[in-house]
């Protein structure tokens, strides 16, 4: 088993590694000056500005010294924002993010598990149909569409919330349940699926034949069986959010990392632009990890198989 | 059967008026008299036709696709002819009054009477006065195009390097499937964005980006069904005959593994549709007068507060869209591969 995460830690370094290094030559080829008056910058200044972010070294040098920085935290420093850390915008920006996250995470399993688990104890009945209606509804309709609307409606025209910015937190609701809904969509199809192959399962015949109570049936033999792999959702289901964050923040101008990524982009600021990709490359990779881990102690057949592989 | 070739009629010998058939129920008949390789496609067949979501999911998304071509046709207007008198009205279609086509704009001012203006924009106009429309149908023609190819090249990436790494296994295989964990681990979407920044916006940087990332998990499937195929007897029968390697891929392995393949591809579709359109709304897309409907929205959505419609319709119409490649998806991978229900 230990071997079976060294295994993975490597697999995981390389990964980054190889993330760090393609970004650094896409960034490079990118079109455009990272200096936000390319045209008014006279030759000298312009060769001072690149000595002084040592953009004038050949192109192995660069590489070799952002690679040795990277390794030592050192991320480097925005062109766009003079003279700021990287780290230091990344933790600056990452707070609202970490809040719509989380809270659509939240709002869209306790909803996405009540649904399913409702319709898949009442197959095939109205409720059953209306919820799979609204799964894939939810599943389908881009989140940016959600969003717009609800900005539209809730925040414009019925005025409930406020439909932009960043105060208190009030602020947080539209964007995480725009956010939520293909979270709700797929979590509720998941358990649902899910659901029904336990019913049909040889031991929840033996624990009705017991006598255990219907409410106990369900809840401790049918539930419980499918909520475990319901956790191998929990990856894609952040990497579907991360790209939900991206477009939600720029709707609802959230100063999020999605939106600061954004603006990034479009000026061109290159190590912003890299310590983000990277960021976000390491949360998803770590997300990964911990998923296998959390199933792998919740279903002890997983476990087994690491076991093998060694 | 054939007995042995005749050498005179013994009373011992086992003749074919020997044997009747066995009267079987009518839909068992049925099955057995369909030839065998034609047998689990028109099981899958049935059973696609009872699933509820798919007749009309198909029929939609087949009226869409005909429409995205007709439709331009329909209008005396092109998709980015620019008329400034006609800029900004709201949609109108006679009879259609009650659906909200009424030409009125958000104030209930008749905008069409108001400027005189006979003809009818059946979704209005943009800031330009070019007939939404047209627009649409054009949109919807460049985003299901965008779709299918990028689908396409998925497919062809996938299916190749899926099967060269199943069927040759070993150390090519552990490369390979070093290669693709690599990439598993990288979040697509910045991948995407990435590329396009370099490739410069347009329909070709759109595709081509896509696939950089899409393929992985065609291959992925590929990969699994081959490795549970290859150790089959058929496969040794063909091998053992002097089969070569590229007739066994192609004639008994991939022909085999169509059913998980078709169901990617199905999903496939609507993903690709759902980028096209991210990627136009964070404005890394197509390049005005050209419209998707990722652009259309993007356009909406800025003037959403004073002409709803320019956003509604378009998000209507992807979200059709979405609908029926997921239903008809979902439909295709429960009558194909009853095991992938997840």
């Amino acid at each position: 088993m230990r071997l079976y995460f060294l295994k993975r830690l490597g697999v995981m370094l390389t990964t980054l590694f190889i993330i760090a290094t393609v970004t650094f030559f896409l960034m490079k080829l990118l079109p455009g000056t990272p200096y936000s008056n390319p045209d008014k910058l006279s030759e000298q200044q312009l060769a001072s500005l690149n000595q002084k972010y040592g953009l004038d070294q050949p192109l192995p040098v660069q590489y070799a010294r952002y690679l040795g920085n990277l390794v030592q935290g050192d991320w480097g420093v925005s062109f766009q924002f003079k003279g700021r850390l990287v780290t230091d915008i990344i933790f600056e920006r990452i707070g609202p993010s970490v809040l719509i996250g989380f809270q659509a995470m939240v709002i869209g399993s306790i909803i996405g598990l009540g649904l399913g688990i409702l319709s898949a104890l009442r197959q095939n009945s109205l409720f059953d149909l209306g919820a799979v209606t609204m799964a894939v509804l939810g599943m389908s309709i881009p989140s940016f569409v959600f969003a717009a609307l609800l900005q539209y409606y809730v925040g414009v025209k019925l005025g409930w919330l406020p439909p932009g910015l960043w105060e208190d937190y009030s602020y947080s609701i539209l964007p995480s349940l725009a956010l939520s809904v293909t979270v709700i969509a797929a979590v509720a199809r998941f358990i649902r699926t899910e659901m029904l192959e336990v019913l049909t399962q040889d031991y929840i015949l033996s624990a009705r034949a017991k006598g255990i109570s219907e409410f106990g049936v369900v809840w401790k033999h049918v539930v419980r069986n499918s909520l475990i792999p319901v956790v191998t959702m929990l990856g894609p289901m952040a990497v579907s959010i991360m790209t939900g964050t991206l477009v939600i923040e720029k709707i609802f101008s959230v100063p999020g990392l999605g939106e600061q990524f954004i603006l990034s982009i479009m000026v061109n600021d290159y190590s912003v632009i890299m310590g983000i990709t990277l960021f976000y490359s390491t949360l998803f990779i770590l997300v990964v990890l911990l998923v296998d881990m959390i199933y792998g102690i919740l279903d002890p057949r997983i476990r087994e198989k690491w076991g093998e592989s060694t | 059967m054939r007995t042995l070739p005749a050498t005179g009629t013994s009373p011992h010998e086992i003749t074919d008026d020997l044997f009747v058939h066995e009267p079987v129920a009518a839909e068992v008949a049925m099955e057995v008299a369909a030839s065998a390789a034609d047998a689990p496609w028109k099981a899958a067949l049935k059973r696609l036709g009872k699933n509820r979501g798919v007749v009309p999911a198909f029929v939609l998304i087949m009226v869409i696709t005909v429409l995205a071509f007709v439709g331009p046709l329909l209008t005396p207007y092109t998709y980015d002819g620019q008329n400034v008198a006609h800029s900004n009205l709201p949609p109108k279609i006679s009879g259609l009054g009650w659906l909200g086509f009424d030409g009125l704009d958000s104030n209930g001012v008749d905008l069409y009477a108001k400027r005189n203006i006979t003809e009818a924009h059946w979704f209005g106009t943009d800031e330009f006065g070019r007939d939404m429309w047209t627009r649409v149908w054009k949109g919807t023609q460049i985003s299901l195009l965008i779709a299918l190819v990028a689908a396409l090249l998925d497919l062809f990436i996938g299916v190749l390097y899926g099967g060269i790494s199943a069927y040759y296994g070993g150390k090519i295989d552990n490369v390979m499937q070093r290669i693709i964990e690599v990439l598993v681990g990288i979040p697509n979407l910045i991948v995407i964005i990435l590329f396009i920044l370099i490739l410069e916006p347009g329909i070709t940087s759109i595709i081509l980006a896509m696939t950089i990332t899409g393929w992985v998990g065609m291959a992925r499937i590929v990969r699994g069904q081959i490795l549970q195929l290859k150790g089959q007897e058929f496969v040794l029968a063909a091998r053992s005959l002097g089969v070569s390697n590229s007739r066994i891929m192609f004639k008994h392995l991939i022909p085999n593994a169509m059913g998980p393949i078709i169901v990617t591809l199905m999903f496939t579709l609507p993903t690709a549709i759902f980028f096209e359109a991210f990627l136009s709304f964070i404005g890394l897309g197509l390049q005005a007068p050209l419209a998707s409907l990722g652009v259309l929205i993007n356009d909406g959505y800025k003037g959403m507060r004073l002409f709803p419609y320019k956003l509604v319709i378009p998000a209507v119409m992807i979200s059709l869209i979405m609908i029926s490649f997921n239903l008809l998806a979902d439909g295709l991978r429960d009558a194909l591969d009853p095991k992938m229900t997840k």
